[in-house]
């Protein structure tokens, strides 16, 4: 157990560190220079020298990296080059919104993943269960920007039940916080629901199959209450590994979401960041989000141990 | 004197891309509405915008996204320009200038207060043009260098010394190089603008909008609107959606030209068109060697069906034009038909120069129009003889690099949005390469002449370029406004740096 644990710490710091490697090296070669974009097209090669040694990119790539990382470590993000400002209560403004945009699009998967699943597992031989299980597959193949313009186009534009853009600080006007949460919510949680069904319905069926649910039949239980207390929690394990992959893929599947909605989150800064070569802001942010989904596998691991008995022994 | 100036300017930022290329904003009011009148109670507004602001302080970082939001409504100049074009006093009640054209003396209003509290003296004038030299870092300071010296006669008057006579200089006063700023109200310029303006600048939620509230000490008329929110939309299509489900009151700067129609056709709205600075160019690299001969340069412009072009790739909205003038400066010529359509000569003259068969790099920015354009330009191009190789840059950033600032690249699409940017385009210095000391002189001479002669000068100089096909124009961009029916004072013409807010009214 506690081996297990060190390994998987040890797993999550080299990966962190390879990362901020991988990033750093990614913004070094990128095209374009940050001190010509903000000094506009026809600065002088004077000036633009003169600004690139102000935001300190004349000094040496190794010298630059671990200035920066070493400002990570301390909770330094450091200064925007284009704005002026600190960058980290940027990144923390913007990682609250997008926070209630993933949670609240986990919880709608949830709602109807675990539910439609299970069903989809029961029945799979019956018609219902093959009508939910085409369904879903048609959630998987339409990706979340796509049901957003959707989403809007019926309940804001033609209905007009909803706002079709927008964001309000839950503190400022929770009516409105919620109504403008709605249609991104659903436009990412409805995806995910259906990916996630698939595979809530392969654990179940699977759970169906093994002896120790026939037994708790045999011992007179019935289908739904043999599954409630012995089958649930053995099909967790392969759910719990898919919905960490899922927390990352929300997240990003969130950057597009914000532009489709036009709510100020993390992804539209890091839009912003990257068309005004903010390299800066843009290398924090994506540490950041790093951070988000090696965190979210750490955890992930930790899970199954308790979920899983035999993974405590094993180790 | 004043009236020399007899220049329009204006015009928003017809994209969103366009802004890093600067870009001037709309200003002059066409239905004047509620300009100066009794301000409107407790009304709020809110209008889409398509390019946030990367900083609030325009004097480091350029793009058009700030003097749009902060000029004339929070900052303030010495002289503007009116609906017409003309130049005519803000915080200078007058002016005159010397016989040898190199001295203005100022008349200030003596009411005006910054929104820290500051009274607005000659002080602050002499301090702000002085600071355009030692502390601005974006490129378009130069236009202050021609000033030799500025002192404050008195509180309210002030004078400015050129070191040589410059029609030019005053018009860029009414751009943001001309914007006044308190001595000490500039410590927090990139987050907490103070200006003597209409409107004072209240909050900034990044990412999503600025808001800004009417200056109830304003020194002139107040604005009707207490609270103006600009919102600011990446995408064309939310930005038409945020207007039909009433989260905004107004487009600012329609992006998708081809959506227009589900406005037009709903009586709810008004559609505003206009024109604008952005001349959308044909760019060519003048010192590649293909583009030595005149043959190959005519050809190409011969080639282009600009009608044909312009229906596809905007939906027939914008103004062909035929030289680096917008309709709206004084020397405007319509010169399209310098080099009309003639697809047989086209490739005659390719023939002769010998550039059949070449290929020719045409690298574009990733801003829609250069991407439509793009296309319809090549596929004209080949048919009179020559190959297009198409490749497209991200905007601003690699674009800048590649084509701006190596010109690494035969041919370009880009809208010039500047006003009366034709001097600074055509140059051997600018990415088009273009070395014509013909043309020089023209410029030279319109600079430092009276009125009749600056006219008549531009008026060679845009003919010049047109003739010698230093590049093509493949038309204006609109100035496309959509509001609700209500809203009065939106400019139709967008010739400013700044969309004024200070005439809109309900």
């Amino acid at each position: 157990m506690i081996l297990r644990l060190i390994e998987r710490t040890g797993v999550f710091l080299v990966s962190l560190a390879v990362s901020s490697v991988l990033v750093f090296a990614f913004m070094a070669v990128l095209p374009g220079d940050p001190a010509r974009v903000a000094l506009g097209v026809n600065a002088s090669d004077q000036a633009v020298a003169e600004l690139r040694q102000q935001f300190g990119l004349d000094r040496p790539l190794p010298t630059q990296y671990f200035d920066w990382l070493g400002g990570l470590l301390h909770g330094d993000l450091g200064t925007s080059y284009v704005s002026k400002v600190a960058i980290g209560p940027q990144v923390f403004d913007r990682l609250q919104v997008t926070l209630w945009l993933v949670v609240a699009g986990m919880i709608i998967a949830l709602v109807v993943a675990v539910p439609a699943g299970t069903l989809m597992a029961a029945r799979h031989r019956k018609l219902s269960g093959l009508a939910l299980s085409a369904v879903s597959q048609v959630g998987v193949a339409v990706p979340a920007f796509l049901a957003g313009i959707l989403l809007i186009v019926v309940f804001a534009v033609k209905l007009g039940w909803l706002p079709a853009n927008g964001w309000t600080p839950p503190a400022q006007d929770p009516g409105m916080f919620l109504k403008q949460l709605i249609l991104p919510a659903l436009a990412l949680g409805l995806v995910q629901g259906a990916v996630l069904t698939r595979y809530v319905r392969s654990a179940v069926l699977d759970v169906l199959r093994e002896d120790y649910l026939r037994t708790a039949r045999a011992k007179g239980l019935r289908p739904f209450q043999a599954l409630w207390r012995h089958g649930l929690r053995n099909a967790a394990v392969p759910v719990v590994t898919v919905l960490g992959l899922q927390l990352a893929t929300l997240l990003i599947g969130a950057v597009v979401v914000e532009r489709v909605f036009v709510i100020p989150g993390l992804g539209s800064l890091l839009l912003d960041g990257v068309s005004n070569r903010d390299l800066l802001l843009v290398q924090d942010v994506v540490m950041v989000l790093v951070l988000a989904v090696l965190l979210v596998n750490f955890i992930v691991d930790l899970l199954y141990v308790a979920l899983d008995p035999r993974l405590r022994t094993a180790s | 004197m004043k009236s020399s100036f007899r220049i329009r300017a204006v015009a928003f930022v017809a994209s969103a891309a366009v802004l890093a290329l600067t870009a001037c904003s709309a200003g002059s009011s066409t239905s004047g509405g509620g300009s100066g009148s009794s301000p409107g109670g407790d009304q709020k507004l809110s209008i889409g915008l398509v390019a946030e602001p990367a900083s609030l302080d325009f004097t480091t970082t350029d793009g058009a996204a700030i003097p749009q939001a902060l000029l004339g409504n929070v900052y303030e100049t010495l002289v503007k320009q009116d609906d017409s074009g003309k130049i005519v006093p803000s915080l200078a009640k007058s002016w005159t200038v010397s016989p040898d054209r190199k001295t203005y003396t100022f008349d200030l209003v003596d009411n005006a207060k910054f929104t820290n509290g500051k009274q607005f003296t000659a002080n602050d004038a002499v301090f702000s043009i002085n600071r355009v030299k030692t502390a601005w870092t974006i490129s378009l300071k130069a236009a202050m260098d021609v000033v030799a010296s500025s002192k404050a006669l008195s509180p309210t008057q002030l004078q400015v010394t050129l070191a040589k006579p410059s029609n030019d200089w005053l018009f860029r006063m009414t751009t943001r190089i001309g914007a006044m700023f308190s001595e000490s109200g500039v410590s927090a310029l990139a987050t907490d603008p103070v200006g003597t303006g209409p409107f004072k600048f209240s909050k900034w939620n990044r990412g999503d909008s600025i808001v800004m509230v009417r200056n109830d000490d304003y020194w002139g008329s107040k604005p009707f609107f207490q609270q103006i929110t600009l919102k600011y939309f990446k995408d064309a299509t939310a930005l038409n959606n945020a207007l039909l489900t009433s989260t905004i009151n107004v487009i600012g700067t329609v992006q998708a030209p081809e959506a227009l129609s589900q406005f037009t056709s709903n009586d709810k709205y008004q559609v505003i068109e206009g024109t604008t600075n952005g001349e959308v160019l044909l760019s060519f690299n003048n010192s590649r060697p293909v583009f030595k001969d005149l043959r190959t340069r005519q050809a190409i412009r011969m080639a282009i069906d600009h009608k044909a072009l312009l229906d596809t790739c905007w939906a027939g909205r914008g103004k062909l034009i035929g030289s680096m003038v917008p309709p709206t400066d004084p020397w405007y010529e319509d010169l399209t038909g310098v080099a009309p359509f003639d697809l047989a000569k086209a490739k005659s003259l390719l023939q002769a120069s010998g550039a059949a068969g070449k290929t020719l790099r045409l690298r574009l920015p990733t801003l829609p129009y250069a991407t439509s354009c793009g296309q319809v330009v090549k596929s004209m191009l080949e048919q009179a003889g020559l190959k297009v190789q198409i490749d497209q840059l991200e905007f601003p950033a690699a674009w800048l690099t590649t084509v701006f600032k190596n010109a690494d690249y035969d041919m370009s699409i880009i809208a010039h949005v500047e006003p009366r940017d034709l001097g600074a385009v055509f140059n051997a210095k600018y990415y088009t390469r273009y070395d014509d000391p013909t043309l020089q002189g023209y410029l030279a001479a319109a600079d430092s002449g009276d009125e009749a002669a600056q006219v008549d000068n531009m008026k060679k100089a845009a003919r010049r370029l047109s003739e010698q096909a230093a590049g093509d124009w493949l038309f204006l961009l609109p100035n496309l406004i959509v509001a609700d029916k209500n809203i009065k004072g939106l400019p139709t013409n967008a010739i400013t740096e700044n969309f004024d807010l200070s005439k809109l009214a309900r």
